[in-house]
């Protein structure tokens, strides 16, 4: 193999019943890189993550480890290891004896596993935590011990099947970090899994995201966030005005009534695309200065910034601003050429990005959506 | 709302007053019955008697240990299999199971003697095949089919109950950390499930260790169990004091059985789960 990939998956199908769950799914993963598998609950992420485990065979499909095809081999054989989303620490046994598990399968020597132990205690900060009962620690503490148990046995690569889910806020940004660092210090192969695209953008080199058993788009997070590919990704990273517009030539864009300048080019001569514009991209401008005007319906102060919802020809943006404007009041809005994205059209077209039902109450009501069948 | 300690003592007055009427009282009676003779004055005579006994007792205990090992040896790969299944199949299967318990223990001893007697269908049809008939009745091997058949039920429901309960997650998980199917056999389901293999093997053991009715039909007269032992002191030799006695020692017996099961399941949280 030339370039440096450690995992190949060609052509991967999987069907659960009648329902397609990954759909001719194909993806080279680099060795060392943190990559991370991101979407909404039921896009066939996990199912990505247990058949590169081994615990699910697809229907179609292979996966390669370095050149070699282990489509076939049991979970015990392969050089991977996962962190489970509920941890899956052994009850029966303390902190010591679980981490010691696969060192034993391994038939390493007494003298070996115990200072292999407290290595990886060491690395997750959990040093002195060896005789401990797996039922007496948090959940925080329970999720390293299952990163020390993983990483005992040295894998090339190590699968994070949504491993911060379970862990509050605070907690979860510091885990963050923590295993950003391990996979920077350690130089092993992360493939992590999550719905929640913060974190995916905080810590991913690579991500994929993913939809409805397909890829999205495969790219860096500033390459997602900054040029997504359709509406869907626009959509579920962060926050998007996706709007109907056409390309009059090169480098012109006409939207919501108006001509703006933009960087992209390569469209066709009146080719309808979407524009997708970020929140924090809009400049609020006296309304005689602007390009267009809208009306605030709502705003909200969101600590940082103010959030509005601004009616623009019956389109409903997400607007924020540093400053604060009373609702019911009329603005001029401004956007620089390189807030501008164009999109081709897709098949999520229309779907998404405009805020008319937008409330705080429904995101944080699919929130919890996603966490409990995820 | 907490509950305060005098609410609950009446929840719980109705079993209270029924442990004291049928349970401890007996017990007391028992006691009492055992140092006494037959003139009602105290002795130690039937205590002393015991020994004399001890041949049966060591036999009760090793006919019932045999029996509840093959029940344990037969039910744990079906618990296991039962847990796995679909739903569906694991209503089925509960109700294969639970279907011979709808009988009567007596009818269902019975119908075993006829099977096995030297006259019975097995041999009638062994006859009819021109095989040399086999002498089944009143050996040590039909009582102890006698007692797996009647008591497996009491094996599979608590290690079926602790193995559906117990989460595939942590198979899947020693897999990756690189057990085949023996280690995780061995080092995670087995220790898993000791709870409800103890509580399987106390609630086979017990009625396999005192039973009189299985020994009396499928052992004929051959050998006695301590539990027929019992049955002839209170209704052909009018022993009461001596039967009595031995009703403790059985007691005693059976509390040293539970007690060595739970040593082995280890003092920590849901050891002793019952169904």
């Amino acid at each position: 193999m030339a370039d440096n990939t450690i995992i190949e998956l060609r052509g991967i199908s999987k069907k659960f019943g009648d329902e397609v769950v990954l759909n001719n799914l194909n993806l080279n993963i680099k060795d060392k890189e943190f990559i991370t598998f991101l979407g909404p609950s039921g896009c066939g992420k996990t199912t990505m993550l247990r058949i590169i485990a081994g615990f699910l065979e697809a229907d179609s499909g292979q996966v390669i480890f370095e050149g070699k095809d282990i489509s076939a081999l049991p979970p015990h054989k392969r050089q991977v290891n996962t962190i489970f989303q509920r941890y899956q620490l052994f009850p029966h046994l303390n902190v010591y004896e679980n981490i010691a598990f696969g060192l034993r399968n391994r038939r390493m020597k007494e003298k070996d596993i115990s200072k292999k132990v407290e290595e990886m205690l060491a690395l997750v900060n959990l040093k002195g935590f060896q005789r401990r009962d797996i039922g007496s620690l948090s959940g925080g503490q329970q999720q390293r011990v299952a990163i020390a148990r993983a990483l005992a046995v040295e894998p090339r690569v190590l699968l994070l099947d949504e491993p911060l889910a379970a862990l509050d806020l605070k907690l979860r940004k510091d885990m963050q970090v923590e295993l950003k660092n391990i996979q920077k210090r350690l130089g092993i192969t992360f493939i992590f899994v999550t719905h929640d695209q913060q974190e995916a953008l905080s810590m991913s080199d690579t991500v994929v995201v993913m939809n409805e058993g397909e890829i999205q788009q495969i790219g860096t997070p500033q390459d997602i966030y900054n040029e997504p590919k359709n509406a869907f990704v626009a959509d579920f990273i962060g926050e998007s005005n996706i709007l109907d517009g056409v390309m009059l030539d090169d480098f012109k864009a006409k939207f919501s009534g108006a001509v703006f300048q933009c960087l992209d080019k390569g469209f066709a001569v009146n080719e309808s695309v979407d524009i997708v514009i970020r929140p924090e991209d809009v400049d609020v401008v006296p309304v005689e200065k602007g390009e267009i005007t809208g009306v605030i319906t709502s705003n909200t102060f969101k600590g940082v910034h103010f959030e509005m919802i601004v009616d623009i020809q019956n389109f409903k943006w997400m607007i924020q601003t540093t400053d604060y404007y009373p609702v019911g009041s009329t603005i001029g809005i401004e956007i620089e050429p390189d807030a501008i994205h164009v999109m081709k059209k897709s098949k999520y077209s229309g779907m998404f990005g405009d805020y008319s039902t937008f409330s705080d109450e429904m995101d944080h009501l699919s929130d919890i959506d996603e966490e409990e069948d995820a | 709302m907490k509950n305060s300690p005098l609410s609950r003592r009446l929840i719980s007055a109705p079993y209270l007053i029924w442990a004291a009427i049928f349970i401890v009282v007996p017990l007391i009676f028992v006691v009492y019955y055992s140092l006494i003779d037959a003139n009602g004055a105290f002795t130690w005579e039937n205590i002393k008697a015991i020994p004399d006994y001890s041949d049966i007792m060591l036999n009760s205990i090793w006919l019932g240990f045999v029996a509840t090992i093959i029940s344990l040896l037969i039910s744990y790969p079906l618990a296991y299999i039962m847990a796995r299944a679909t739903k569906n199949v694991q209503r089925t299967m509960m109700m294969l199971v639970m279907l011979p318990m709808w009988m009567n223990l007596l009818i269902r001893t019975y119908s075993l003697m006829i099977l096995l007697q030297d006259t019975g269908i097995i041999n009638a049809l062994l006859g009819a095949l021109h095989l040399s008939n086999l002498h089944m009745i009143n050996t040590r091997g039909a009582v102890i089919l006698g007692m797996v058949y009647n008591y497996i039920p009491y094996m599979i429901l608590p290690l079926y109950s602790i193995m559906s309960k117990m989460d595939y997650g942590l198979i899947e998980a020693a897999h990756d950390l690189g057990a085949n199917k023996l280690t995780v056999l061995r080092k995670i389901i087995l220790p898993l499930s000791m709870p409800g293999i103890a509580s399987g093997f106390t609630m086979v053991f017990v009625p396999s260790v005192s039973t009189f009715y299985i020994s009396k039909k499928l052992g004929g007269s051959t050998f006695a169990l301590i539990g027929d032992l019992i049955e002839i002191q209170f209704k052909s030799a009018n022993n009461y004091n001596l039967g009595a006695s031995l009703s403790l020692v059985l007691m005693v017996l059976i509390l040293i059985s539970i007690a060595i099961m739970n040593h082995f399941t280890g003092d920590d949280d849901d050891g002793g789960v019952l169904i």
